[in-house]
């Protein structure tokens, strides 16, 4: 079980309250009509899927509802750090 | 290869059981193979077997990196069904139906299928409009399957709590008769029994480090115990760390891997003699042979490589097992485990040429992988030996992500993903 840090709640709270969204940092095309097949798929549904450091996008479901990023190592599933929308990483693979 | 049989059986109790034939070889790598199978779980071992016994490949070798069947072979719930919503995927889990039907005497091993029936319970109107769906469409594509009510339901599994005091009270089921479950490392053993007795090199603690590529053609694999083994053919069907493969290869898959877990409790008499899964609220159980009651979960939201669970998850699963079946309230449950699921978005896997010339990959069965052992190792042999994919196959493209064609089995999957 996860304790984590909200940084909007700037509290730790149980893994319960939260939902993992998935690979963070995953920029919309800013011209979706120029995009090739193979490019757009790629957004959609191509994701980074390391062993290691993962920057990922959780939501704070039954708490204060927003959403922020945290990196966690996805063997021992450390949590190394949690940090807001368009905030950098601290921690980089 | 001496043949199992009864006989034998009594045979060989006159000298203690100790004159067993050793069940596989421990051969040293060749040079050069014309298929190297890389992954020695139950789908690589199975395309090893029918490239062997179905399309005249024998010059094959599985490299596995740890144990044969060690991975999520060993660590699934065991069902078998192929109750599957759409054409493309229906095809391909009933071929494996058929085959999972005679394999037993087809491999002369016993992977004790036990054809016991899968229940998928309906517990919203939602639900049982999906069902009747879902049945009808299966009865199309000519597998059985029957929707019941609650009172159905409840005579087939008299222990489950189908009253409507529950939380979320039972509607009532899709039945298919022909599913049940199957001995998850017999099953292992039993390809991997067979495609060695014909001609077919496992070979264990062996991991590849690299894939081999000249002029955008696969030439064979570099190993970090036996150097570089030459190959026609290379195929990868290493579920969990496919992106670690794919990787190596140049190319990305559209794969996350998650952490899927289950767990059995103490042995206790024959109480369960079905499969009964929920996808709302979320758990599945049957009863092993040996008297354990097997309980599956859902896959952790998060990705993850460590082959554990979360304890929210364990917990909202045993929930929902207690609230289905009071009478298991106080049973004890002995293992609890995770295995890593690659699952992809449309929760259907990948059969598939690759950018890569020669180089194929079989990959992201997520959570239903172990249910289509044989008809993925089929479809797949014939594509190798071929160097066309097999037609049951050729939906499940790496590339149906680029023109749109996915094949949307979240309902169907059982588990939620």
């Amino acid at each position: 079980m996860f304790s984590i840090y909200c940084p909007h709640c700037c509290e730790y709270r149980e893994e319960e309250e939260f939902h993992a969204i998935g690979e963070a940092h995953i920029a919309r095309p800013v011209d979706p009509d120029a995009l090739t097949d193979a490019e757009w798929a790629s957004y959609l549904y191509i994701r980074k899927n390391p062993r290691g450091l993962h920057h990922e996008q959780w939501v704070h479901a039954i708490g204060c509802r927003k959403f922020f990023n945290i990196t966690r190592d996805t063997v021992s599933y450390e949590i190394k750090e949690t940090y807001k929308i368009g905030e950098a990483p601290a921690f980089v693979a | 290869m001496q043949k199992y049989s009864g006989f034998g059986l009594i045979k060989h109790a006159f000298s203690h059981h100790e004159n067993w034939q050793r069940v596989w070889r421990n051969p040293k790598p060749k040079k050069k193979y014309d298929v190297v199978i890389v992954g020695g779980g139950g789908h690589g071992l199975a395309t090893a077997y029918y490239l062997a016994k179905r399309y005249g490949v024998t010059n094959v070798a599985v490299l596995e990196k740890g144990y044969l069947g060690g991975g999520n072979t060993a660590r699934n719930t065991t069902i078998v069904r192929s109750n599957y919503l759409w054409d493309e995927a229906a095809h391909l889990y009933e071929h494996a139906m058929k085959l999972w039907e005679g394999l037993s005497q087809d491999l002369n091993y016993n992977v004790m299928f036990s054809q016991r029936g899968v229940l998928n319970l309906g517990h919203t109107l939602q639900d049982m409009r999906d069902i009747q769906r879902r049945v009808s469409a299966n009865r199309l594509n000519g597998i059985d399957g029957e929707v019941l009510d609650t009172q159905q339901v409840q005579e087939l599994v008299p222990i489950m709590d189908c009253s409507s005091n529950t939380r979320y009270p039972i509607l009532g089921a899709s039945w298919q008769p022909r599913a049940g479950v199957a001995r998850h490392d017999a099953v292992a053993w039993g390809y991997a029994r067979a495609a060695d007795s014909l001609g077919v090199d496992l070979i264990q603690q062996c991991e590849v480090s690299d894939i081999l590529i000249e002029d955008g053609t696969a030439i064979g694999v570099n190993t970090k115990q036996h150097g570089s083994i030459n190959a026609d053919r290379v195929a990868c069907v290493v579920a969990g760390h496919s992106g670690v493969l794919a990787n190596m290869a140049g190319f990305e898959l559209p794969l996350e891997s998650h952490p899927l877990q289950a767990l059995v409790s103490e042995p206790i008499k024959p109480i369960l003699d079905t499969v009964v899964m929920s996808n709302h609220v979320h758990g599945y159980i049957s009863q092993s042979d040996k008297g354990d009651l097997v309980i599956g979960a859902g896959i952790d939201a998060y990705n993850g490589y460590g082959q554990r669970g979360s304890y929210m998850t364990t917990e909202h699963t045993i929930q929902a097992i207690v609230e289905l079946f009071p009478i298991f309230s106080r049973v004890r449950m002995n293992r609890q485990w995770g295995g890593i699921v690659d699952t992809c978005p449309d929760a259907c896997p990948i059969i598939s040429k690759t950018p890569v010339d020669n180089l194929f990959f079989n990959c992201g069965w997520g959570t239903g992988g172990f249910k289509a052992i044989p008809g993925s190792g089929e479809v797949f042999a014939s594509s190798l030996a071929k160097g066309e994919m097999h037609p049951l196959a050729e939906p499940f493209s790496m590339f149906r992500f680029n023109n749109g064609a996915l094949i949307d089995e979240h309902g169907a999957a059982g588990v939620a993903h």
